[in-house]
């Protein structure tokens, strides 16, 4: 794709300093920030940006590794895990390997931003447009964000799952509590609901109801299991009654629930995990689109200040160096190529989404009739509002982009000796390549379909998982692991059958439990 | 409304609990490559961090996953030359990328090892760990304790013969070059007009009596201005710094006869780590000397010390007499602290044991500060535990002990360390 870059030649302008000019300097001051913060602010308002009110923090790049080993959570609890993110972050930085990210932005609100004391102005300018205001508003805006995430609460529950857990850590024992977030963590992806909505999180609520529940939920629990002679002969002349009586696709919801033998400190942890799990979820759903309008908005809104006269050339070219290299997309035969860059696709999809507004081509005006000459804020926010990565892909994605990124379909069949080009960019493929990249961020085809099919209430207590394949697509070598954690967690053997897509089941893998463990 | 806020003095170390736990959890494989570390360092740069690797597999977090296989169809950027329809053969080694699902399917592990420092604190309490020495002595040899005036700078006060006399008075002349300098100004001024006015006026012009006047005025003025004055008064500032005391030298002895396998060097290894660290912690210059002997002594390098493996039988006396010898010519005990650690397996040609236990009481100890002797072996003491063990009656500052795994190395020491506690 083409390099970003300053459309032609701009007249000279007069270089009186205006009173909201910023001072070409690589130093910044907090006066400097809250002068660059207010001048975005005002032009995102005038964009009709809607955000949460901002918190701009700045912290050292020591913080900065912190809050990447702790899922950039401003409080989190301890785990090994996050020292091993910090102990690699720390090396690669320190060896010069990788910069760090020059922002990280919370879903709160308000709005927390990291601003890396390191940064030169014009970077935490570049910041404050893109996490400040474009982070910020799509959280505010996009309807996955919206339904699932709640934004006022999240700080407070991570205080309470922090304290939690430490005081479960100082009661039952550290090892005791690092196993149980070790196995929770293996399925941290299998921890979400994917289409049913969540209850809001409430602090007071939460931890009104967490005693209460772990009082109810061993109650319910022991009813699961009851084996009362009566009962018995209630169900025995029906063949053997399914539990669960459908699927269930939050494992972590089911073990919580229902599994037989943890303690209710214990149920409370897995809860804490599928609940930031859940958080997350629509950020790795969004981040094509995510970073995409954030960095949108940086490009719009610094670009105008630049026509204001409120920045400078300086401040311009450095801006434009670090975010060309943002949106750079190296093609696949490059070395440094590692996949799709969502911050490119997503720039070059919302430029040309603004595009097919303001100057439609002929086949602009065939494929999107709709929006072609529209108003392209209004068309740019409906499209931020209600799609995620894969919808707003099939929507949006316009022959010239995949003109543009030369893009090309391979399909590999393990069946076939060779690979073959499935589509390319020309008439017959680009419904086709529209259709395979938005699949490509389809979360249901990119992770495995684990659900829970089946316990044996009446047997041994097996816990049966079924794995649908997807295009015959195998499960990793770590599955196995998985599946001890699983087991620890069920108390009870686990099994895991794969099966394709008509039923047929496969393979089975088994773990059994030991007995030794089943008192965790 | 937005907030700004400076976070940047809070919260530092905000991960140092999550490194503790990871540290703690993969303590085994960080314990083996402390021992690899020792093994591999050379004793007098033990006290350093050191980079420890785990292998990949070992901290992996499992999660469920695809794996190559089945049917892949992926979107790429950057086609130069293909159609559709056209075949292509699978990249070798997934390097190309294509054809291969996105980051994350591959279940090849790229990167061999997980690679990490330790701090030079930490490398330390792991290699103590096993020696399991009592905390006093841990906190003894992670922190100095003895002391050496150091200068530093200048302060107002002290005591007279601190005072530092070209700081004084240059301080001096400053204050009177700055209280004095309108008058000084106004008095020059004053005498040229003077001048100038002679010339034309007589004596008793009213005029020329007033400068005169003030002239006499300022004069008397610039001489009350103190020569020096208390304030200006600056003393040698002088601080106290850590400091090791003197020199020492440490002669390591090996028996490296053929009985001396592998395992039993390394013991002996750690042993003379030990003494060496307790040796920096008291000394400012430590030369080390290694002496290694089987019939013949021989002095070599630490490589060699170590490394080299000779076989035949073995005279202890052989290597104690070039310990005197060395010790003679290039270490006199009048400027020198020596230390002496020797360790063996306790075999020594019979007669040969009484010679050793003569030069050692008669030649070695009165020249000595301390003598430490450990006896790696898991069967019966021979003949030279025997004899060794009159030593300690004619001179305390001998140590000895049977050695069967690392715990053991410390209690040779003890006496020693409780010394140094009681002093410092």
């Amino acid at each position: 794709m083409k390099p970003i870059s300053k459309p032609a030649k701009k007249p000279l302008r007069k270089k009186a300093s205006k009173p909201g000019r910023l001072p070409e300097q690589s130093e910044w001051t907090f006066e400097l920030i809250e002068q660059a913060h207010g001048e975005i602010r005002r032009v995102a308002e005038s964009f009709g940006l809607d955000t949460y009110p901002n918190q701009l923090e700045i912290i050292t790049a020591e913080q900065m590794m912190d809050a990447y080993a702790s899922v950039g959570m401003p409080v989190s609890y301890h785990h090994w895990s996050f020292g091993k993110h910090f102990l690699s972050t720390e090396k690669s930085y320190k060896r010069g390997q990788m910069g760090l990210a020059y922002e990280i932005v919370i879903n709160s609100n308000p709005c927390i931003a990291y601003l890396m004391e390191e940064n030169s102005l014009t970077m935490q300018a570049l910041v404050i447009a893109h996490a400040a205001y474009g982070h910020n508003s799509f959280f505010k805006g996009n309807y996955l964000f919206r339904a699932w995430t709640d934004a006022e609460a999240i700080i407070d529950y991570m205080v309470f799952a922090k304290k939690f857990i430490a005081d479960c850590e100082l009661r039952h024992g550290v090892d005791a509590v690092e196993l149980l977030l070790d196995s929770c963590h293996a399925l941290q992806n299998y921890g979400v609901d994917r289409y049913k909505r969540p209850p809001k999180l409430s602090l007071t609520e939460e931890r009104e109801r967490q005693k209460e529940r772990a009082d109810y939920l061993q109650s319910q629990v022991n009813d699961l299991w009851r084996t009362l002679p009566r009962r018995e002969e209630e169900v025995a002349d029906d063949s053997p009654q399914r539990f669960p009586p459908e699927p269930q696709e939050n494992l972590l919801y089911f073990i919580e629930k229902y599994a037989p033998l943890l303690e209710p400190w214990q149920r409370e942890i897995v809860r804490i995990v599928r609940k930031i799990s859940q958080y997350f979820y629509p950020q790795r759903q969004t981040q094509v689109m995510n970073e995409g309008w954030a960095t949108f908005w940086h490009y719009t809104i610094l670009n105008r200040l630049y026509d204001e006269g409120v920045v400078g050339n300086g401040f311009m070219m450095e801006f434009l160096q670090s975010h060309t290299n943002v949106v750079y997309q190296p093609p696949i035969t490059s070395k440094y190529y590692s996949g799709i860059n969502p911050y490119a696709l997503g720039f070059a999809m919302m430029r040309d989404i603004r595009r097919i507004c303001e100057a439609p081509t002929d086949e602009d005006r065939t494929w999107f009739p709709d929006i072609a000459g529209s108003d392209w804020q209004k068309t740019l926010d409906f499209a931020m509002r209600n799609f995620k990565d894969e919808s707003f892909i099939a929507q949006y994605l316009s022959p010239k982009l995949i003109r543009d990124f030369h893009f090309f379909a391979v399909l590999d069949d393990d069946k076939e000796e060779k690979l073959s080009i499935s589509a390319i960019h020309d008439e017959s493929g680009y419904r086709y390549i529209r259709q395979r990249l938005a699949d490509q961020y389809n979360m249901g085809n990119r992770e495995p379909n684990i659900q829970v099919w089946s316990v044996d209430s009446h047997g041994n207590r097996a816990l049966t998982l079924q794995h649908t394949q997807f295009q015959r697509r195998p499960l990793n070598q770590q599955a196995e692991e998985v599946l001890k954690h699983v087991t620890r967690l069920w108390g009870f053997d686990v099994i895991l059958q794969t099966v394709d897509p008509e039923g047929q089941v496969l393979e089975t893998l088994e773990c059994k439990s030991d007995k030794q463990h089943r008192k965790m | 409304m937005a907030y700004l806020i400076d976070r940047r003095l809070q919260g530092k170390n905000k991960s140092a609990i999550n490194r503790e736990r990871f540290l703690r959890r993969y303590k085994g494989q960080i314990k083996e490559a402390v021992a690899r570390a020792v093994k591999g360092r050379s004793i007098t740069d033990i006290e350093s961090g050191e980079k420890v690797s785990i292998p990949v597999k070992d901290i992996g977090e499992p999660g469920f996953g695809h794996a190559r296989g089945g049917v892949w169809e992926t979107i790429n950027p950057g086609n130069k030359e293909y159609q559709k329809g056209d075949r292509v053969a699978r990249p070798k080694g997934g390097g190309g990328g294509s054809g291969k699902g996105k980051g994350g399917n591959s279940e090849e592990i790229t990167e061999d090892d997980f690679i990490f420092e330790l701090s030079r604190e930490e490398f330390m309490n792991y290699f103590f760990d096993d020696l399991e020495l009592p905390n006093m002595v841990k906190t003894q040899l992670t922190a100095s304790t003895e002391f050496r005036n150091q200068r530093a700078g200048y302060k107002m006060s002290g005591n007279a013969s601190n005072i530092h006399i070209l700081r004084s008075l240059r301080g001096a002349l400053g204050r009177r070059i700055a209280v004095g300098g309108k008058s000084t100004r106004r008095l020059r001024e004053a005498e040229k007009e003077l001048d100038v006015l002679l010339l034309v006026e007589s004596e008793d012009h009213p005029r020329v009596q007033a400068l005169k006047r003030e002239i006499h005025h300022l004069r008397a003025k610039l001489y009350a201005i103190p020569f020096i004055d208390p304030f200006d008064l600056r003393y040698s500032n002088r601080i106290k710094v850590p400091k090791p005391s003197s020199q020492a030298v440490m002669f390591c002895l090996l028996d490296v006869s053929g009985s001396m396998d592998q395992a039993k060097k390394d013991m002996a290894k750690r042993f003379f780590i030990l003494l060496y660290l307790f040796l920096t912690r008291a000394y400012e210059k430590i030369d080390v000397v290694f002496i290694r002997h089987h019939t013949q002594a021989a002095e070599v390098d630490e490589n060699d010390f170590f490394n080299s493996r000779e076989s035949g039988g073995t005279v202890v006396s052989s290597a104690l007499n070039l310990l005197t010898k060395v010790m003679q010519e290039r270490y006199p005990s009048s400027d020198w602290n020596v230390y002496v650690a020797q360790a063996s397996d306790g075999d020594n040609w019979d007669n040969d044991s009484v010679t050793c236990r003569e030069l050692l009481i008669n030649t070695i100890m009165p020249a000595v500060q301390y003598f430490a002797y450990i006896e790696i072996t898991e069967g019966e003491p021979q003949n030279l535990w025997e004899e060794y063990t009159q030593v300690p009656d004619c001179h305390p500052h001998f140590a000895m002990q049977k050695i069967e795994s690392p715990a053991d190395i410390y209690p040779v020491f003890r006496e020693l360390f409780k010394k140094q506690q009681s002093t410092s």
